[in-house]
């Protein structure tokens, strides 16, 4: 008995240490800071101003409403792009190819970020490839950009968050017995009340899991609004980017940062109660 | 519809026409961005004026290419160190949190697990932030407390390692994890029963087993942290990461020198990444 607890502690003190001092006290802090502010006088006190200034301030919310609503639409695009390319692979490609394409679904994303972003600046930017083959082929009489705008900043979100969807729903699909498919369409069954009634219920749990992750990414991303985003299209992060380096005010940041985590937690806990699953299945 | 069932040739080539766009949607903007780097302009955009290694080698006035760079080097060097103890620090914390929440059995073992998936869904920006704060608290606190002045709670490279490990070893933890729990138990019974202890059990029989899962956990860590930038953003001082130093350099205007270092990044990350699939394949089969 006396052994197992010396191996019990040697595996939690560290476990411990990471999670109270990187994950714990760092949230409280920003808590702690979110409702801290300065009177008239400049003397610390606390307050509920950080919040209120959210609320009064139109373009705060709005950002705040509008990165929300961004990424959801991302987190839909990129499950209907990703249930066919996941069932090609997973039921319709034959074996051998099916561990390449699964390969070079993954390569991309090993590259940072930047780089694939950067890709698709070089690719459609005013002066950028895309441009210049649409005019020297006669297609296009003067080159458009076609950066900077909401259209092409959710296609670099879908972009960059791709892998997290189509994954999961590779790994759901392939537990799927054929035979049941097979079954369906012995009885008559058309493609659509296929999908409906057999493939959509089984995938549930990818479909779950991947939506998740992809509307975490999208809702946390700050490279993509950023670098493809134009003037106008403010993300929630950006504000947040600019409350503590450009303002540098921490308290007002703080109070961004918490409601951010907030709105996060909330969705993520609202899909995994409508879906019946729990963040450990999810996880593994 | 499916391998087993006959379908239409209208089906089939639908099917395949989407698969051929989406890997085209894919893999353009990699395949674009390596082919300007051997443009000969001094622009990354068309027209093609030629095959050129200046991107490269060039050393100066005019062009400076990556091997000359002192600034992209000195980046991707301090990537290479921060990847390389984000990794080491993640795999052993990592690895002893996968014994703990599968072996070990203690009052709130749930409560913790669940804490220790919570950086799954914390924002990176978020745990940059947090962690930026603490850190200036714990700066402020033992400044007023002790008149000691420490860099380490400063924006700086020991700080950006700390809030990478925050998030990656749960990645590795998970990893891990799913490993031990093939592990077959009466293969430690038995050593115990030959009078090993449980430290001896773990180092050369658990460890042993767990090792293929360790190695790819770690590989996964490197890249995860070389590619990190959200939250190494808040938490980078005076010497930034290869993302954050590319990050810069598009924002403000960019040569095709980030083309350069991008087909570097591009054939670097995917030879570690092949390798660790190639050696997770053999384990596997």
């Amino acid at each position: 008995m006396q052994k197992s607890r010396l191996g019990l502690w040697l595996f939690l003190t560290p476990v411990l240490l990471w999670l109270v001092l990187l994950i714990v006290l760092p949230h409280l802090d920003l808590l702690i800071m979110s409702f801290r502010g300065e009177n008239d006088l400049g003397a610390p006190v606390w307050t509920m101003q950080n919040y209120m200034n959210f609320f009064t301030e139109p373009i705060y919310w709005l950002t705040f409403v509008r990165t929300a609503l961004y990424s959801i639409i991302t987190t839909a695009i990129t499950l209907v792009l990703g249930l066919p390319v996941a069932f090609y692979i997973a039921k319709l490609a034959r074996t051998r190819t099916q561990g390449t394409l699964t390969l070079l679904l993954l390569l991309p994303f090993w590259v940072s970020e930047l780089v694939r972003i950067y890709g698709w600046m070089i690719l459609l930017r005013e002066s950028g490839v895309l441009n210049h083959l649409l005019v020297s082929s006669g297609l296009l009489s003067r080159p458009v950009e076609m950066l900077y705008n909401d259209a092409t900043m959710i296609m670099g979100l879908v972009y960059t968050s791709m892998l997290f969807m189509v994954v999961p729903l590779i790994s759901v699909m392939e537990s799927l017995d054929d035979s049941l498919i097979e079954a369906a369409h012995d009885l008559g069954a058309s493609k659509l009340v296929i999908w409906r009634d057999i493939i959509i219920p089984h995938c549930k749990p990818g479909i779950t899991s991947g939506c998740i992750v992809v509307f975490m990414l999208a809702l946390g991303n700050y490279l993509t609004p950023n670098l493809m985003g134009g003037k106008n299209s403010l993300w929630f992060t950006e504000q947040i980017y600019n409350q503590f380096i450009a303002s540098f005010n921490w308290n007002q940041g703080s109070a961004f940062g918490f409601l951010l985590l907030l709105l996060s937690s909330l969705i993520i806990w609202a899909g995994l109660k409508i879906s019946r699953q729990k963040l450990g299945e999810v996880a593994s | 519809m499916i391998r087993s069932l006959p379908r239409s040739r209208r089906y089939t080539w639908g099917f395949n026409l989407f698969i051929g766009a989406y890997f085209l949607f894919l893999f353009a903007p990699l395949v674009v961005t390596c082919v300007l780097a051997f443009n000969n302009s001094d622009f990354p955009s068309l027209p093609w004026q030629g095959f050129s290694l200046d991107w490269f080698l060039a050393d100066g006035p005019d062009r400076i290419g990556i091997f000359h760079d002192e600034q992209n080097l000195r980046a991707i060097w301090t990537s290479f160190q921060t990847a390389f103890f984000v990794s080491i620090f993640c795999v052993l914390v990592g690895t002893c949190a996968a014994f703990l929440f599968e072996q070990e059995e203690f009052r709130f073992k749930g409560a913790l697990y669940f804490l220790m998936l919570a950086p799954l869904v914390i924002p990176g920006v978020i745990l940059g932030i947090s962690l930026l704060l603490a850190s200036n608290t714990a700066g402020m606190y033992v400044e007023n407390n002790f008149g000691l002045d420490f860099d380490l709670f400063r924006p700086s490279f020991w700080l950006v390692v700390l809030g990478q490990f925050s998030f990656i070893t749960t990645f590795v933890c998970l990893v891990v994890s799913a490993r031990l729990r093939k592990f077959d138990r009466t293969l430690e019974e038995a050593a115990l029963n030959l009078g090993a202890n449980r430290l001896e059990v773990i180092w050369h029989i658990t460890l042993k087993f767990l090792q293929p899962a360790i190695v790819g956990a770690g590989a996964v860590a490197f890249l995860m942290s070389f590619e990190n930038f959200n939250t190494t953003l808040f938490l980078v001082g005076s010497e930034p990461t290869l993302p954050i130093n590319l990050y810069l350099q598009v924002r403000d205007g960019s040569t095709p020198v980030i083309n350069a270092v991008s087909l570097l990044l591009l054939v670097g990350t995917s030879i570690l990444a092949l390798v660790n699939l190639y050696f997770s394949k053999e384990e596997a089969d």
